[in-house]
């Protein structure tokens, strides 16, 4: 009795830090301090639980932490900013599949009740999906399979048996605990459903799926809590749980989308509604000499990044780029969309990485009123993002999109590789308009033919 | 008993995750999500029993797994974190 208080008296210490934690997190002051405070919490749960008397052996446990620990070290360490999300993704899988494997594990250590086969049931199918659905989002952010949505003919109704089939072999489990096959059916299809929701969904789309597949993994966590009835599992999972929702809704409004529109239809869906107004006009080209003479003369420039300037690793250059027109007497700002990248705040980590002070980093809402008194808007790899026919175009598939309206500044640069459309595959009418000029190209070479220039 | 017991906690932990996380800002998304990342892995403490318990050799495999797994989780998790939020500066700040 009295090492069991001692834990889980130890679990609310740790609750508490967590919370803690998480609320510091919500400022660049204390975030820090905020993310020490949560690790010291995650120790002081996993030290006490060794102290747990079910626990006889402790070789296994040694070479599962000090192998898990050096490898989440080195890759910690090495990962490079601008890799951040499949980094991101492989974390969650990893945190998936552990409860996976708790879950599974916890149906040998007692005689489970129906109560428990169903909390069993529920952290290896959250586990599953999350593992697998997350491998899926590592392959496609690293490029390693194609980051096109994948549709089929009849997918839905394939998603829909599936679904049905677990629902049975998960039921026929609980009924009887004692046959392993229903449980390796159940894990099966679990990793199955996994991959079938990740599959159609694209690069673009991606900020939403890594908020859903965050908040799988706690919620995965949280089902494996209830299954070994273990407190601090349930509350830190559901604290996760709730924070990836969140993130899910904030960036599906900044899409203004709904979640199943995401998860369930491609852009292609939408776009069959109307035919879109023909794009009337010719792109204007201009060459790094003459943006610089331009941007000489600027008072205020606006930079807009995308994830154009993550794959051209172009944030050092912004920024020397910012300090040279700073010390021409210029303001210089940055906007960011909330999905610009592939994941929630990307933007802001590289630029934060590139040594940019935070407080220039402005959300849409604050620099979208003041717009028109920016003399030059540079928008660096980014398309949909800035891509005015969401505001202009009834029947785009992107009409009624918040973006950030470069296209009303004096004068608006376009950095981009060619004048293919962006990942949605939609025509920017941004491109063609009387201020609008492009700069063709390798962002970071055209950044740095522009820097020469002023040097 | 037990089972209403245990709702309760998880619904307020939900509702408690909600009103910490609304507040903050979208520059800190990605730092929040790496840290509430390594926070689901602790799933590791449920691991640790599993791994230790010796009930039959299977569930000491999948606890071993399970614990390698979810330590990566939680280490890489909370260094990657605190990697990144090293860089957040503000200007005229340390440096």
């Amino acid at each position: 009795m009295g090492i069991e208080l001692l834990v889980n008296l130890s679990y609310v210490a740790a609750a508490v830090l967590f919370i803690f934690g998480l609320k510091m997190l919500g400022s660049p002051a204390t975030a820090r301090k905020g993310n020490l405070v949560s690790a010291l919490g995650m120790f002081i749960a996993v030290v006490i639980t060794l102290l747990d008397q079910s626990i006889i052996d402790y070789k296994w446990i040694l070479a599962g932490v000090v192998a898990g620990g050096a490898i989440g070290a080195l890759v910690a360490r090495r990962v490079e900013m601008t890799g951040m999300p499949e980094m991101v993704a492989l974390f969650n899988g990893f945190g998936g599949i552990a409860s996976l494997f708790v879950g599974w594990a916890a149906l040998y250590g007692m005689d489970a009740n129906t109560f428990q086969l169903i909390t069993i049931v529920l952290s290896i199918l959250i586990g599953g999906v999350t593992f697998s659905g997350s491998m899926i989002a590592w392959g496609k952010l690293s490029e390693r399979i194609a980051g096109k949505p994948m549709v089929f003919g009849g997918q839905r109704i394939f998603n829909i048996l599936l679904i049905v089939a677990i629902i049975a072999a998960s039921a026929m489990f609980t009924l009887n605990p004692a046959t392993p096959i229903y449980l390796y059916v159940v894990i099966g299809l679990a990793l199955l459903l996994g991959i079938m929701l990740v599959i159609p969904i694209g690069g673009a789309d991606m900020p939403v799926v890594i908020s859903l597949l965050n908040s799988y993994s706690g919620l995965a966590a949280c089902a494996a809590g209830l299954a070994i009835n273990n407190i601090i599992l349930i509350v830190a999972g559901a604290l996760v749980g709730a924070s990836g929702i969140i993130l899910t809704q904030i960036m599906c409004k900044a899409m203004n989308r709904s979640l199943s529109n995401v998860l369930f239809s491609g852009f292609s869906a939408v776009s069959a509604t109307g035919a879109a107004a023909k794009i009337e006009g010719e792109a204007k080209a201009m060459t790094a000499e003459d943006a610089y003479y331009v941007l000489e003369a600027a008072a205020s420039v606006v930079i807009v990044p995308g994830y154009g300037m993550a794959v051209a690793q172009a944030q050092h250059v912004v920024k020397e780029l910012q300090e040279l027109l700073e010390k021409n007497g210029a303001e210089v700002v940055y906007a960011i969309h909330p999905v610009a990248g592939r994941m929630p705040g990307h933007m802001n980590v590289l630029l934060a990485e590139a040594d940019v002070s935070y407080d220039l980093l402005l959300e849409m809402d604050a620099v979208n009123p003041r717009m028109e008194t920016f003399d030059v808007a540079i928008v660096i790899g980014a398309n949909d993002v800035v891509n005015p026919a969401a505001r202009e175009m009834e029947g785009s598939p992107i009409y009624g999109m918040p973006v950030i309206n470069v296209d009303m500044a004096r004068n608006v640069f376009v950095m981009k590789r060619s004048m293919a459309s962006g990942f949605a595959g939609i025509d920017n009418p941004l491109f063609f308009k009387e201020n609008t000029r492009m700069l063709f190209g390798d962002a970071k070479e055209m950044l740095g033919n522009i820097i020469k220039a002023f040097n | 008993m037990e089972i209403v017991f245990l709702a309760f906690i998880l619904m307020l932990s939900i509702f408690l995750g909600f009103e910490l996380i609304n507040k903050v800002p979208a520059t800190l998304h990605t730092p929040l999500m790496s840290g509430s990342n390594a926070i689901s892995g602790i799933t590791l403490v449920g691991a640790l029993t599993s791994a230790g318990a010796e009930h039959t050799v299977l569930a000491t495999v999948l606890g071993t797994i399970a614990v390698a797994m979810a330590t990566i989780n939680v280490i890489g998790g909370y260094m990657v974190t605190d990697r990144m939020l090293a860089m957040f500066k503000k200007k005229g700040g340390a440096k």
